[in-house]
């Protein structure tokens, strides 16, 4: 028995869905070029006017938005909506050369904590349950999201946050927590602490949403079985609101987009042409109910495959597969953004050659990243204490830049791998 | 009155220091003195050799990466309380070893430590007034 959250929405036929969409991209796009300078300059640029926008069909005239256009139109420059409207802000976590700050009105809010209601019901819960969130809550997105949905849906939220993992113990034994909201890797980590601890027969959990960064179908495995639970996963990015996008149902064969609000697109990411359905590619979204924030054709970089396959689960909106891959060099450590550029800045401003290597893995369920650096003449000492120094302090910067712990390693000079004479950047020993 | 240092950065992996001292007997380098500083990761070899512009030419040549420092050679007596005596003289004299270490062997009776300092001018100076005897590169056979 499948249960809905907004049933007449989620199950919806095409035709229906297509009328919501053609209807609020035309007054999105309007309100977009009314209000938005920097968009409408794009638009401008690109020729096209809101008039040359009358459906769906249309929407590949539309100028693209990166996150290199955020960055440059930070803080403001995207705001479609007056600041006495705005109540709130969420940001990626800790990405200083790259932050996103998206801003929403209580109208958005009240949207987006739909969307994560439509998860947590999609993945079994009701007003009888008791939804333990232990995503971080502040600035990053899957604690505000998942606590706002957990609430619309009526489950007791307990608003645990990250980290503390006695504590979080403790409330989800104590208070017999029947869904569980985190990132997969720190679920792995729980499973792992409860079996260890003999606390399995103390559990009530029937259900996880776990989203924020890539997990594999190995990973689901081994979470079901150990906390004896269906596993589900959840997508979202701050610049679209935040988890709750889409997300997986009953059949956990893909994640469906909540396409009331978002219109996806599957583009090459080389020359930006929308590709047929069913291709492999960079997903695109466009909001179509935002009000504060609302991005038009936002490049996620995200690569996937779009199915419109009938589902059992009987929603009707169009499912994204798990993220393949990028289609630029970001990688997502512990649900946290990092590009190879923000450690080659940290390390150039600390008298570090830009030469380094990435090596980013998965050790016990949870994300590692290791700066391999070489050392230079000038920044060699005979005095190990003054190596010693000089590592810390590369060590805090990269961590102010980044918002994680990175370690760093030196090596001696020429030992970072070349292939063609090119550094190899990242090594992701991940296996995802 | 100093003595040339080499030191060389050394990444913790099997086979670095076995290359160095390969390289160093092939062309003939001989070591009076070898210390080493290591973190998990990493770590400074020090070496005093017989010579040491050859030494470090060839060492950079090789793709290491090497400083020279000029050391103290300081003749300690070689019975308890020897070191100490000395560390007591430089210590009331407010002057701070970075690091020390001890030669190979022993010179009529007595042992030879190297003293790194900021400033061996000063320290030489005091061991001298203290009647304590500095051991010269010549006494270790350098040229």
């Amino acid at each position: 028995m499948e249960n809905y959250y907004q049933k007449e929405i989620e199950t919806a036929d095409r035709e229906q869905i297509l009328a919501w969409q053609n209807e609020r991209l035309v007054r999105q796009v309007r309100r977009v070029w009314d209000h938005v300078p920097y968009y409408r300059a794009k638009m401008e640029e690109k020729g096209v006017a809101p008039e040359d926008i009358q459906s769906v069909e249309d929407l590949h005239k539309l100028p693209f938005l990166t996150k290199d256009d955020l960055r440059e139109a930070y803080p403001y420059g995207l705001l479609a909506s007056p600041l006495k409207d705005c109540v709130r802000i969420q940001s990626t976590s800790g990405t200083t050369g790259r932050r996103v700050v998206a801003f929403y009105t209580q109208h958005d809010i009240d949207l987006w904590e739909d969307c994560c209601a439509r998860a947590i019901v999609a993945a079994g819960g009701t007003d009888e349950d008791v939804c333990h969130v232990c995503y971080g809550y502040g600035l990053f997105t899957g604690g505000p999201g998942l606590n706002g949905g957990s609430h619309k849906v009526g489950c007791l939220t307990l608003p645990l946050s990250s980290g503390n993992t006695e504590r979080q113990l403790q409330f989800m034994v104590d208070l017999g927590a029947t869904i569980l909201c985190c990132t997969p890797s720190y679920a792995a980590y729980l499973a792992e602490s409860i079996h260890e601890r003999g606390l399995r027969d103390q559990i009530k959990l029937k259900a996880g949403i776990f989203g924020a960064e890539a997990w594999s179908e190995q990973m689901r495995q081994d979470i079901q079985n150990k906390l004896g639970i269906k596993a589900y996963d959840i997508y979202g990015l701050t610049e679209t609101s935040g988890p709750g996008v889409s997300f997986e149902c009953s059949e956990q064969t893909g994640m469906h987009i909540n396409e009331d609000h978002f219109i996806a697109e599957i583009i090459d990411p080389d020359t930006g042409e929308v590709l047929p359905e069913g291709s492999k590619g960079e997903l695109v979204f466009t909001a179509i109910t935002k009000e504060a924030f609302p991005l038009l054709r936002y490049r996620t970089r995200d690569i996937c495959v779009l199915s419109r396959k009938k589902c059992s689960c009987g929603r009707t909106h169009v499912k994204m597969s798990k993220p393949m891959g990028r289609s630029d060099d970001m990688l997502i450590v512990k649900g946290v953004n990092v590009f190879p550029s923000q450690i080659e800045t940290v390390l150039l401003e600390q008298g570090y050659p830009a030469n380094y290597q990435i090596i980013v893995d998965r050790i016990k369920n949870s994300d590692t990243i290791e700066v391999m650096v070489e050392m230079t003449p000038e920044n060699f000492s005979d005095n190990l204490g003054k190596i010693t120094e000089m590592e810390k302090a590369l060590v805090s910067a990269l961590k102010a830049m980044l918002g994680i712990y990175a370690k760093v390693r030196l090596v001696a000079p020429k030992s970072i791998t070349r292939s063609e004479g090119k550094a190899v950047r990242v090594i992701d020993k991940r296996k995802i | 009155m100093t003595i040339p240092q080499i030191s060389v950065f050394l990444e913790n992996k099997a086979g670095q220091l076995a290359d160095i001292t390969a390289i160093l007997s092939e062309n003939q380098v001989n070591m009076r003195a070898i210390s080493i500083a290591e973190t998990a990761d990493y770590g400074v070899l020090r070496l005093i050799v017989d010579d040491a512009p050859k030494a470090s030419s060839i060492l950079l040549e090789h793709g290491f990466i090497l400083t020279m420092t000029p050391v103290v050679g300081v003749a300690v007596s070689d019975a308890p309380g020897g070191l100490s005596g000395v560390l007591g003289v430089v210590s009331r004299a407010g002057i701070d070893v970075e690091y020390m270490y001890s030669v190979f062997g022993q010179k009529d009776g007595r042992a030879c430590m190297i003293f790194r300092v900021a400033d061996t001018d000063v320290l030489t100076a005091l061991l001298k007034e203290n009647g304590i005897d500095l051991i010269t590169g010549e006494d270790l056979g350098i040229h």
